[in-house]
Parts: C-alpha cells; sequence; structure tokens
C-alpha cells in the first residue's frame, strides 16, 4: 500500500513551494521578533511595567479563581445554544424537507426538544440554576 | 417504512426511554436510589429477553444506518447481561462507599446505550457518536465519587487521553469518507479491496485503528488502563473492562469483517494488526508479573486478553470472528467475576487491595478462595473452564489463516501470563493468614457469583453450543 504513496509523490510535489512560503513566513516573523528585543532600546520602570488597563490604575491581580457556578451557567448556556442552533436549519428546510418525508420529520425534532427538556427539568429541580 | 424501523430497534428505544424516565424520577424524588436500581435491573432483564427474541428478524434501518437482528442483537443480550450483573452488585458496594446516588444508574444506561449503538451502527458517523457516548459516560463514571482522589486520577488521565484517541477516529473517519465519498460501513467494506488502492483510505483506516485500538486497550495505546481501572470504583472498572470492551471489539470487527472477503489487499493491515496483538499479549503478560495491586493485575491481564482476541481480528476468517465474539462472552464473564469478588474484600474507596491482602484468606473464606482460584484457572486459560476455548479457537483462526507465529506468541505468552495468575492461588492457599479481611457478601454478589462460574464452566465444557449460535449469525 506504500508504494501508492510514492506513486502520489507528484502531488506532495506540488505543494513544496507553499511549504517554504510558511517556512519563509515563520522565519522571518521569528526573526523580527528576537531582533526588536535583541537591537531595541531597552528603559523599564513601574509605569511601563503594569497591566495595561486603559489609562485606569489597575487594583488588583487579574488572576483569581472564579466560582464554578459561573462554568456551570456557560455548559448548560452551550447546551441550550446548540438546540437553538439545531432549530434554525430545521425551520428553515422544514418545507422542503416535510414533502420528502412528511409527519416525521416534524416528529423527529419534537423529540430532540423532548430530550433536552427533560435535561431542562432535571437540573431546575436540582437547583443548577440556584444562584446562592 | 420508518415505522417499521422503529420497531426493529425497539431494544436501544427502552433504553433511551428509560433513561429519560430515570432522569424525572431523580429530578422529582429525594432519595430515589433504590427504586432507580430495580427499574433499571428490569429493564436490562426486560431488553435482553427483548433482542433474545427479535435475534432471527435481520434487517437494516434508517437507510442502512443500524441493523438489528442476527448478529447485533447477539452483541446486544450479551452487553445486557454482562452490564446487568455489574448494575446487580452496585448497589451493596455505593452503599457501603456511602455514595449511593441515583445518578449513577443513569451514566450506566447511557453508557448502555452507547455499547449497544456501536455494536449496532453500520455508519462510521453514527459508530463515533455511540462511541462518545459511552466514553463519556465512563469518564464521569471514572470519577463516581468527587471527593476520593484516585477517582480523579482515572476520570482526568481517561478523559485527556479519551479524547486525543477520539480525535484520531475521528480524523480516520474523515480521511476514509475523503476516499470513499461515503461513511457507510457496509458500502465501504463491499468496495474494500479498490480503496485499498488509494492511499488517503490506507490512511484513514490506520487511523480508525488507532482510535479503537485506544478503546479496546490494545498496546501501545495501553497508557490509560492501569490507572484507570485501578482508581475508578471496582465496580465501574467491571464494567468498563467487559462491556466496554465487547462494545469496541464489536465496532472494530464488523468494521473489518466485510473486507475480509477480499484477502488480496487485506494482508497489510493484517499485518499491522498482528504487530499490535503481539505487542499487547506480550507487554500484558510480562508487565503484570511485577504487579502486586490486584486491580493493576488485572488491567495489565485485560491489555494482554485484547492482544489475543485481536489475533482474531488479524486472522479474519470466520473462525476468528466467531472466536473472538466467544472469547468476548468468557472473557466478560470471568473478568466481571473476578472483580466483584475483589470489590467484596474493599473497605473504602481508597484501599487499594494487594496480593497480600488475600494471602491465607482460604481458611476463614472457603468459598471466596474457591471461585477466585476458579476465575483464575479460567483467565489463565485451564481446561474445563471457558477461557481455554477462547484462547483455542483465536489460535485456529490464526494457524488457518497461515499465521502460525502467532498462535506460537499468544501459546507462549498464556504460559508466561499462568505464573501470575496462579500466584493469586498461591497466596490464597499457601500463605500464612495475614490480617483478618472482611468479606461484604449479601445475596446479590452471591447470584451474580454463581450465575458468572456457572456461564464460565458451561462454555468450558460445551463450547460448541454457543459458538455454532454464533456462526449461525455470521454473515
Amino acid at each position: 500500500m506504500f508504494n501508492n504513496l510514492a506513486e502520489n509523490f507528484y502531488m506532495i510535489e506540488q505543494y513544496i513551494p507553499l511549504i517554504l512560503a510558511i517556512l519563509v513566513a515563520l522565519l522571518f516573523s521569528l526573526f523580527l521578533l528576537k531582533a526588536s528585543s535583541l537591537f531595541g532600546p531597552q528603559k523599564p520602570n513601574v509605569e511601563k511595567l503594569t497591566t495595561y488597563e486603559s489609562g485606569m490604575e489597575p487594583i488588583r491581580t487579574a488572576r483569581e479563581r472564579f466560582s464554578v457556578k459561573f462554568y456551570i451557567i456557560a455548559m448548560l448556556f452551550i447546551i441550550f445554544d446548540i438546540e437553538v442552533v439545531f432549530l434554525y436549519p430545521w425551520a428553515v428546510n422544514l418545507k422542503i424537507l416535510e414533502d420528502k418525508l412528511g409527519f416525521f420529520i416534524i416528529a423527529e425534532m419534537f423529540v430532540f426538544i423532548l430530550i433536552l427538556l427533560v435535561g431542562y427539568i432535571y437540573l431546575l429541580k436540582k437547583g443548577a440554576l440556584k444562584w446562592d | 417504512m420508518e415505522i417499521k424501523s422503529l420497531l426493529n430497534i425497539l431494544p436501544i428505544l427502552i433504553i433511551s426511554l428509560s433513561i429519560l424516565i430515570l432522569i424525572l424520577i431523580e429530578a422529582f424524588h429525594k432519595k430515589s436510589e433504590i427504586f432507580i436500581y430495580w427499574i433499571t435491573i428490569l429493564t436490562l432483564i426486560f431488553t435482553t429477553f427483548l433482542s433474545l427474541i427479535t435475534i432471527q428478524d435481520q434487517s437494516l434501518n434508517f437507510h442502512d444506518t443500524i441493523e438489528s437482528g442476527g448478529i447485533t442483537n447477539l452483541f446486544y443480550s450479551l452487553l445486557l447481561i454482562i452490564s446487568s450483573l455489574a448494575v446487580i452488585s452496585s448497589k451493596n458496594y455505593l452503599n457501603r462507599m456511602q455514595y449511593h446516588h441515583g445518578e449513577y444508574y443513569i451514566l450506566v444506561m447511557s453508557a448502555i446505550l452507547g455499547m449497544m449503538l456501536m455494536a449496532s451502527s453500520r455508519d462510521l458517523m453514527l459508530t463515533f457518536l455511540a462511541l462518545e457516548l459511552m466514553s463519556l459516560s465512563f469518564y464521569v463514571l471514572a470519577g463516581y465519587h468527587r471527593k476520593v482522589l484516585f477517582n480523579n486520577e482515572a476520570s482526568v488521565k481517561y478523559f485527556l487521553l479519551g479524547a486525543f484517541a477520539s480525535g484520531f477516529l475521528l480524523y480516520g473517519i474523515a480521511l476514509v469518507y475523503g476516499a470513499a465519498q461515503s461513511t457507510n460501513i457496509i458500502y465501504i467494506t463491499r468496495e474494500f479491496d479498490s480503496l485499498l488502492n488509494k492511499p488517503l483510505f490506507t490512511l484513514g483506516l490506520i487511523l480508525l485503528l488507532i482510535g479503537f485500538s485506544f478503546k479496546v486497550a490494545s498496546v501501545p495505546f495501553h497508557m490509560w488502563v492501569p490507572d484507570v481501572y485501578e482508581g475508578s470504583p471496582t465496580v465501574v472498572t467491571a464494567l468498563m473492562s467487559t462491556s466496554g470492551k465487547i462494545a469496541a471489539f464489536s465496532a472494530l470487527i464488523i468494521s473489518l469483517y466485510g473486507s475480509t472477503a477480499s484477502q488480496i489487499n487485506y494482508e497489510t493491515v493484517s499485518k499491522i494488526i498482528a504487530l499490535l496483538a503481539t505487542a499487547s499479549m506480550l507487554l500484558g503478560s510480562i508487565v503484570a508479573l511485577t504487579q502486586t495491586s490486584l486491580k493493576r493485575m488485572l488491567a495489565y491481564s485485560s491489555i494482554a486478553h485484547a492482544g489475543y482476541m485481536m489475533i482474531g481480528v488479524a486472522a479474519a476468517n470466520k473462525i476468528g470472528m466467531a472466536g473472538i465474539i466467544f472469547y468476548l462472552a468468557v472473557y466478560g464473564f470471568m473478568n466481571i467475576g473476578a472483580f466483584i469478588l475483589i470489590s467484596m474484600l474493599e473497605t473504602s474507596m481508597e484501599k487499594r487491595l494487594t496480593l497480600d491482602d488475600l494471602s491465607g484468606i482460604y481458611k476463614t473464606y472457603p468459598w471466596f478462595s474457591a471461585v477466585m482460584a476458579l476465575f483464575m484457572f479460567a483467565l489463565s486459560g485451564i481446561p474445563p473452564f471457558g477461557g481455554f476455548f477462547g484462547k483455542y479457537y483465536v489460535f485456529i483462526s490464526a494457524v488457518k489463516a497461515d499465521m502460525t507465529w502467532l498462535a506460537v506468541i499468544g501459546v507462549i505468552s498464556s504460559v508466561i501470563a499462568a505464573y501470575f495468575y496462579l500466584r493469586v492461588v498461591i497466596y490464597m492457599y499457601f500463605r500464612r493468614e495475614g490480617e483478618n479481611q472482611n468479606l461484604y457478601a449479601t445475596a446479590a454478589e452471591n447470584f451474580i457469583i454463581t450465575v458468572c462460574v456457572l456461564f464460565v464452566i458451561q462454555l468450558g465444557i460445551t463450547p460448541g453450543v454457543f459458538l455454532n449460535i454464533i456462526t449461525r449469525f455470521l454473515p
């Protein structure tokens, strides 16, 4: 099977200019980055080294722990966001699909919503949406 | 047409519906775990019977996406029986750990749903979705006790490596689709011979193989197995190591079986699989020699067993395929028996049982050690237990496929493996009594162990009965 790889090598050959272009771009940008730190003037002071906050004085570090509640809400949001993402193309194409597949295609989406509804009831009852 | 298809996949529908109902019960009732436990068991038993009754009518549903009847239903019933054994034992174990919640059964049920879909799927996209459903449930189950560090370790390791392997699988599917212009397994296996001429397809197939090898725990994609099997709660390990392996192998067999009709080009694929099998058998057996932790030892033995089963995939003839299914059944019963025996000795999830904990245990618990010895004999492949015939059929298939060297390596590694299996027996019978162990045996555990022992002995004494059933349904 690897013989075929060799036979198809001409395909890879076509990509050599592209690979070269990527390599040159990579090396050039790396060179620029390094060069500016090597040759540029460096006069640091306290004001320069603080976090840039649009001119405001930073109060404390931004790297602190967030409550896990934020993450739970974010995860739950994604699930129901995806639901809407699926609903939208379904609704747009409903007329065409209905001619082809009939009632089945309508029932299908309601089954999907029902499954998510069960999950929603579960998390509501378990208090996943309560903030305190 | 669709109504008939829905009737054909009734076992899957029942499991899905029961998951929804269980979620609602858990949401509305506090302390409902006992209720959920019974519903789970009843659903599993009912579905087992249903899939056994409808085993005769084979058909393809939903535009050749899901197969029902025949070999699929055979896989269903195997998966369901073995999973229900693990579920039955869970109640007492989790009660003892004081962490018994209804969500456990819901997660187990979704894992079972994923496994059943894997066995029945005839489309690579559905196979991937089913595999993810199974894996995601297992990731959560591996870290079931959130406050036990070992569980967290197992869960995180399993999740990271599992997600990585899923990436391989999906990329493989993408490349196969690019080469074949279809994700339908039936179509791909029919055109296998001409497709193998395309390098894109070969690359996709190898990536696909990597993804599946990870799930069946074959070397060199076995790194997660020891830590995950040791860290997870023992009942979850029992489920993962048996049903999970059956499901992954079923998907592997289905994606490759049809292609074996064209032996011309299959040889190269079969060589790769033979290498995986050799590495798994030898590494699994040799590394297990130095393990003192029981669950870790069984984890390495599970890697070795994956290697034996891979021989059948490499040989890729009918006896090989039938041999794998036979092996999976026997392996399922003996492994679940061994893990549940271990779980009966555990007092907390932090405790890792070692060989020393078993020393001289035969004086206090003669029945326990007798049954444990039986499972160890069966695992090492000593007749008259089922493990012997599992290996026998697989080795025969290798010889028939002109791969005698593979069978020789298999025999050598089972001789090596006999050392650490029999060491357990030696510790139990010939060592001085250690500290007093508590054995938590209730009716549920006794029932499971009895079922496992009966099946292991039955498959060992009259292997032809089950093998005939398998060969009848193999295409």
